[in-house]
């Protein structure tokens, strides 16, 4: 295992993160506190609970994770993107190292940066509502394994994009309004029947809900199907970043 | 001693259809030079972007220093430092964590003293915490051989280094060639430049279409293929060339004052002895005499065009 590639590769990742600290990591809290302005008073108002929860703190697992997903997909498959894009990639292709140890530092470092992120969310969060964290572990785990997940996605799809508008596609037309659609602001049981079954075949209702899980013992569905979900799309993406690295698709062709 | 870089039976086919690759055969010497010399599109940048682990090949092997490209890809790769044709690094980071962050990659430990060196030798400490998108053309080619030799490769490909590179980076360049190649290091360069590959390389390989036309030590090539020019400088001008002397093809200069007799080594032409006997012979007296070697530049357009 070359170690010292894959540190190279995630310092390098990291130190472009503090580089730029604004986009990186000042705008998503400030984006995360608007929305805490919009829907945590404005529509906390009218909606004062959910499953006894106040709706201002209901909202704080779906918010982290509509940042989590957007900035581990954004993180990872700019980081990979970039390099193809301007060419220094030939160097990464050109060193003694595996492509496992390419997805740990790439990967590694997107999950990383997403993880910091969703902590800072969950700080700033706290200074507008009360938080409770029934089940610490499962709620680290979760922020973990959702991070590590939608960054192998990214990655993906940076080594897929040709342009940076395809870059943007898949963030823009399809993680986004899943996870509007996921339950990050709602609880499912407040959707009328047809579309809480439409609901249930949307990936993102079972990260949000088991993240919820974690922090108030309450979810949509249950904990073990949430888990095994996320499980099984961290398998998918692994087994799709498998074959890329097998054929060596848009990279070494 | 076996040679550094065996190339055998190598072809590439792009999903296009393009071969750009028919059946590559080649080795490199150790601690040699070799140019490799070919038109645009002709095969250069893929073949060693083959070796270098950029692009998979259709078929063939390759090995460096005995070591697989495939198989045993860890041991081959850190044993070559690439300098690619294009300008190409990550345009904001600091020459120190660029310079670094390659050593890393190939596995090195840190080692600032000789990544010092390396800067210093190419004229960057300077320019050390500067971002490298503020450094001019030739300052980022630079940068890119310090890249290359951060880790202290013992082969290193070196693909059009002086394109767009003024005189003295040229001359600079040269001199850091063969500073590497007295350490022991060899050095494999694609070039546009023939006078390049005249003044540095041991041996020249062309390839065109794809394919390897010619590989053949550079003095040698240049005795072999190398045509020769006797230049006549005429005491009077001549109107016509007699009848008697035109089985030597002469070509008269429009002012009638100089005739040019070319040959080369393995054309079925008469001598020089003879020509000089037959002038004399015609009455025609010269006032100077001069002959001139063709460059590598003929030696390769012949070649390519008869390939074409």
């Amino acid at each position: 295992m070359n170690l010292r590639a894959v540190w190279a590769i995630y310092k390098m990742e990291m130190a472009r993160a503090f580089r730029t600290v604004l986009q990186s990591i000042v705008s998503p809290v400030i984006s995360t506190s608007l929305y805490f302005v919009v829907f945590g008073s404005a529509i906390g108002s009218r909606i004062t609970e959910i499953d006894g929860i106040s709706y201002g703190a209901f909202i704080v697992p779906g918010l982290i994770m509509l940042s989590l997903l957007t900035q581990s997909i954004s993180n990872a498959s700019f980081a990979i993107y970039f390099p193809k894009f301007v060419g220094s990639i030939y160097e990464l292709l050109s060193a003694p190292v595996s492509y496992l140890e390419i997805i740990i530092a790439y990967v590694g470092g997107a999950a990383t940066k997403s993880i910091i992120l969703g902590l800072i969310i969950l700080g700033t969060a706290s200074l507008f509502v009360p938080l409770t964290i029934e089940h610490p572990f499962w709620m680290l785990s979760f922020l973990l394994l959702t991070s590590v997940t939608f960054s192998l996605f990214g990655f993906i799809i940076g080594i897929w994009a040709k342009s940076f508008e395809q870059l943007q596609l898949v963030p823009l037309l399809i993680i986004t309004p899943l996870t509007f659609l996921g339950g990050s602001f709602y609880s499912i049981d407040m959707l009328p029947g047809t579309w809480r079954t439409v609901t249930l075949f949307n990936p993102v209702l079972y990260l949000v809900s088991g993240f919820r899980w974690s922090f108030y013992g309450k979810s949509d569905v249950s904990i073990g199907i949430s888990l095994g979900m996320t499980v099984v799309f961290l398998l998918i993406c692994i087994a799709i970043v498998g074959w890329i690295f097998r054929t060596g698709y848009r990279l070494r062709n | 001693m076996p040679s550094i870089i065996a190339i055998s039976g190598v072809t590439k086919t792009y999903a296009t259809g393009f071969k750009a690759l028919k059946e590559i055969n080649l080795d490199i010497e150790r601690g040699e030079i070799f140019a490799l010399l070919g038109p645009n599109g002709a095969g250069k940048t893929t073949l060693i972007s083959i070796v270098c682990g950029i692009v998979n090949r259709s078929s063939g092997t390759v090995s460096v220093d005995g070591h697989d490209i495939s198989r045993d890809y860890r041991a081959a790769r850190s044993l070559i430092g690439l300098v690619p044709q294009e300008l190409t690094i990550d345009a904001f980071e600091s020459v120190w964590a660029t310079v670094n962050y390659s050593r890393g990659l190939f596995g090195k430990p840190a080692n600032h003293a000789f990544v010092e060196k390396v800067l210093r030798d190419l004229s960057l400490w300077d320019k050390k915490d500067a971002k490298a998108i503020t450094l001019s053309g030739g300052m980022k080619r630079r940068l890119m051989i310090a890249k290359a030799l951060s880790h202290e490769p013992r082969v290193l490909f070196l693909d059009e280094p002086t394109a767009g590179v003024d005189v003295e980076l040229r001359q600079d360049m040269w001199a850091m060639v063969r500073r590497l190649r007295e350490d022991g290091v060899t050095i494999i360069l694609t070039t546009h430049y023939i006078e390049e590959a005249e003044a540095m390389a041991d041996r020249v390989g062309v390839i065109n279409r794809g394919e390897i036309v010619l590989v053949e030590d550079k003095v040698q090539l240049m005795r072999t293929l190398g045509r020769k020019r006797l230049l006549l400088e005429l005491r009077s001008p001549l109107a016509t060339i007699p009848e008697k002397l035109s089985r030597y093809a002469l070509e008269l200069s429009p002012d009638g004052d100089r005739l040019t007799y070319t040959y080369d080594n393995q054309s079925e032409r008469p001598g020089v002895a003879s020509l000089l006997r037959d002038l004399e012979t015609a009455g025609i007296q010269f006032r100077d005499i001069d002959t001139q070697n063709s460059s590598l530049e003929e030696i390769f357009v012949n070649l390519v065009r008869k390939g074409a």
